[in-house]
């Protein structure tokens, strides 16, 4: 009975070791990533290539989930409301939620398994090929060359996506309540920009999408290069991208949440 | 894939981000209504402001014309002193009396300014002198039940 | 080559000589518990084409990770033209990484650009040239390697021999002084082994290079090096020209050029005895 307590004991510990390590190594990789990403703005043709391969690519994704969202928010929302008789509360209803929390959030999920986990792979088959080996020995820093580009695209990419995301939902809102279901759209809208605060609200929800956007693609670059050098490790490190990612996104957002929108 | 193709997306996916921004500040926030940093600011005491919060609306006639900007704890008056930023375009006379109001029966609530007859108008750092708490649902209620009068006087 | 000169370790004096490009000194590596290399001390000597042998987790491509900077040694040193690999900053080390030219096992090509831009990368990033004057240099390249025509084809389409040949011309492209192999001929047949094996000798004389060859290929490398050195668990066991190695009677060696099953290098991992480990008598 002890000895399983012992043992359950020093799971944990190694468990709380092995993660507090992982934190320090990647806090240690970012700062360098961070140092060396001069290059990435110097040399602007490499950030562009990365705000393609993060963002544009995703484009498709962004704006279909988006524009369910928004069509399924709809529709519930109106339900619902309609029960008390203020159906055309139903566009405060779907902006609220998309832009405070389902534009930052479901983005930053999607984003992880489009984005996140294709930059994880390309870094680790770049290094399991020991293409990024190679790369050092011409003497080009893989850090500034690959691993800096990857992060900002993804970084500035995030944001972007966000707001077309919110966007899209906002309509998809539109589109069902207003144009299908016949709510008054002078109500819709108005309701609306009433309730929507441009601080509260909308900054507050950008704010959170750069958050996500900083952690996810910090998690994809760092497992990328820290994947084991075989087809097997990088599977895995792109398994780990998107859970540690979700993970992250979700804790951040109740932080984040916490912080914004409770108190006066 | 053709450098300029790829260009071409970026593009788009840039330029679609940023129309989303401004729909999201534009369309979907009033960022485009009131500005409340420029304007003057009006004080008004409260015996009970209720569930009054910073940046809550200030309308008048069902006009936004200004924000909450701070609330505060008059130790003197042992009363509520809520000071709002007015916009600039707007103008009350000197007598208006301020008041909060709820929207519908469980809504947030605002203040409403309603004008006066003086010719003098609110300048900044003026302080509104008449002035209507809020309404306290459970003292209404109290009220109602007991037949009791608002406030201190003798129930009998 | 192991013996040296305490008066080699003044630094103005190593200046001067300086016709060792490459030279180690009692250098120790392990990773973790792991010893790779252990009290090696070797020289390689400037335009020389030099051959490191042994078996396969002998430390050889170690010594490659070394040179390059890419890992520091635990003790020792290790001086690239008479200069601290593991003392230098980011920027010396990179500068000298400039004069480094490295061929890896499967050619690290990159994957997503066409074999030019392959080759055209290091020009690319270190050399401000106008476009006529990369292509040039690029096609110039191409044409040693023999792949000139292939320039268009992306490193997919190219079979092990033809990848390793556009890899061989990337890592040349700066015209480096030295040129590292990291197990050339593995996995290609007969006729690319011979054409690649040529290419070493040949780009060796004409750049006036330095080469080192880390390889266990006895047939083609004793065809086109000057030296041969043996490594065996971290250390040298033997050394001399591919003649001397020929004739020798070192047990590692001849078991190695031989190709013997059981020798110096046990058939057998180290076990119990078989009989108490299968239960019989004892």
């Amino acid at each position: 009975m002890s000895s399983a307590v012992v043992r359950g004991l020093r799971v944990v510990g190694r468990l709380t070791v092995d993660g507090v390590w992982r934190l320090g190594a990647a806090s240690r990789f970012m700062s360098i990533v961070l140092l060396r990403s001069a290059t990435t703005f110097r040399r602007f043709r490499l950030l562009i290539d990365e705000v393609y391969f993060a963002g544009a690519l995703s484009l498709i994704i962004i704006i279909v989930s988006g524009l369910f969202v928004g069509l399924v928010l709809g529709l519930q929302g109106y339900e619902t409301l309609k029960r008390y008789g203020s159906a055309e509360a139903v566009g405060t209803l779907v902006a609220l939620s998309l832009v405070r929390e389902l534009g930052p959030v479901v983005t930053a999920l999607l984003f992880a398994s489009r984005a996140g986990s294709a930059i994880t792979a390309e870094i680790g088959i770049m290094k399991s090929t020991e293409q990024l080996s190679a790369m050092e020995m011409m003497a080009v820093d893989p850090y500034a060359r690959v691993v800096a580009p990857m992060f900002w695209g993804g970084f500035i990419s995030m944001p972007l996506l966000a707001a077309i995301f919110s966007a899209m939902g906002i309509f998809g809102g539109y589109l069902i309540t207003v144009v299908v279901i016949g709510v008054d759209g002078g109500a819709f809208w108005s309701q609306m920009q009433s309730n929507v605060d441009f601080w509260d609200d909308i900054f507050n929800g950008v704010i959170k999408s750069i958050v996500f956007g900083f952690a996810v693609t910090a998690i994809a670059v760092f497992e990328g290069y820290d994947a084991p050098p075989t087809a097997e490790g990088v599977s895995h490190a792109v398994t780990r991208t998107v859970v540690t990612s979700a993970l992250a996104v979700l804790a951040l957002d109740f932080v984040l949440t916490a912080f914004m929108f409770t108190g006066v | 894939m053709e450098r300029t193709t790829i260009d071409l997306w970026v593009g788009i996916f840039v330029t679609a981000g940023l129309i989303g921004l401004l729909v999201l500040a534009l369309k979907v926030g009033n960022a485009s209504s009131v500005r409340v940093s420029d304007g003057y600011t009006i004080t008004a005491q409260f015996d009970n402001i209720g569930g009054l919060k910073v940046r809550a609306p200030v309308k008048s006639a069902g006009v936004v014309v200004g924000r909450v900007e701070r609330i505060g704890f008059d130790n003197e008056s042992l009363r509520a002193k809520v000071t709002m930023r007015i916009d600039n375009r707007y103008e009350f006379p000197k007598d208006s009396s301020v008041s909060i109001l709820t929207y519908g029966l469980l809504g947030d609530q605002f203040i409403g300014i309603d004008g006066g007859g003086d010719v003098e108008l609110l300048r900044d750092g003026d302080t509104v002198m008449l002035t209507q708490s809020a309404i306290v649902l459970e003292k209404v209620i109290g009220q109602f039940l007991y037949g009791r009068p608002p406030e201190g006087g003798s129930g009998n | 080559m192991s013996a040296r000169m305490p008066a080699q370790h003044d630094k103005l004096k190593g200046k001067v000589q300086a016709h060792q490009l490459v030279e180690f000194d009692g250098v120790d590596f392990s990773y973790g518990a792991n010893s790779v290399l252990r009290n090696l001390s070797i020289d390689f000597p400037r335009g020389k084409l030099v051959a490191i042998m042994g078996g396969s987790g002998s430390g050889k491509t170690t010594l490659l990770r070394l040179i390059g900077g890419q890992i520091r040694a635990q003790k020792g040193s290790v001086r690239f033209d008479g200069e601290e690999v593991s003392s230098m900053s980011h920027a010396r080390l990179y500068a000298a990484r400039r004069r480094m030219g490295m061929l890896f096992q499967f050619g690290a090509l990159f994957t997503d650009l066409s074999v030019f831009e392959n080759v055209a990368f290091p020009i690319r990033e270190h050399l401000r040239l106008p476009e006529a004057m990369v292509r040039d240099l690029v096609l110039m390249k191409l044409h040693a390697v023999g792949l000139r025509g292939a320039h268009e084809l992306k490193p997919a389409e190219l079979s092990g021999g033809m990848a390793r040949r556009v890899a061989l011309a990337r890592a040349i492209a700066l015209d480096p002084q030295l040129i590292m192999y990291d197990e050339p001929f593995a996995g290609l047949d007969p006729i690319s082994m011979a054409v690649i094996a040529n290419l070493i000798r040949r780009l060796n004389s004409a750049l006036g290079a330095t080469s080192i060859v880390v390889t266990h290929d006895v047939a083609e490398s004793f065809k086109i090096v000057d030296y041969v050195c043996f490594l065996s668990r971290g250390q040298i066991v033997a050394q001399g020209t591919p003649e001397q190695m020929r004739t020798s009677n070192e047990p590692y060696v001849r078991q190695f050029v031989e190709g013997h099953m059981d020798g110096p290098v046990r058939f057998h991992y180290p076990a119990a005895s078989y009989d108490a480990d299968l239960g019989l008598g004892g």
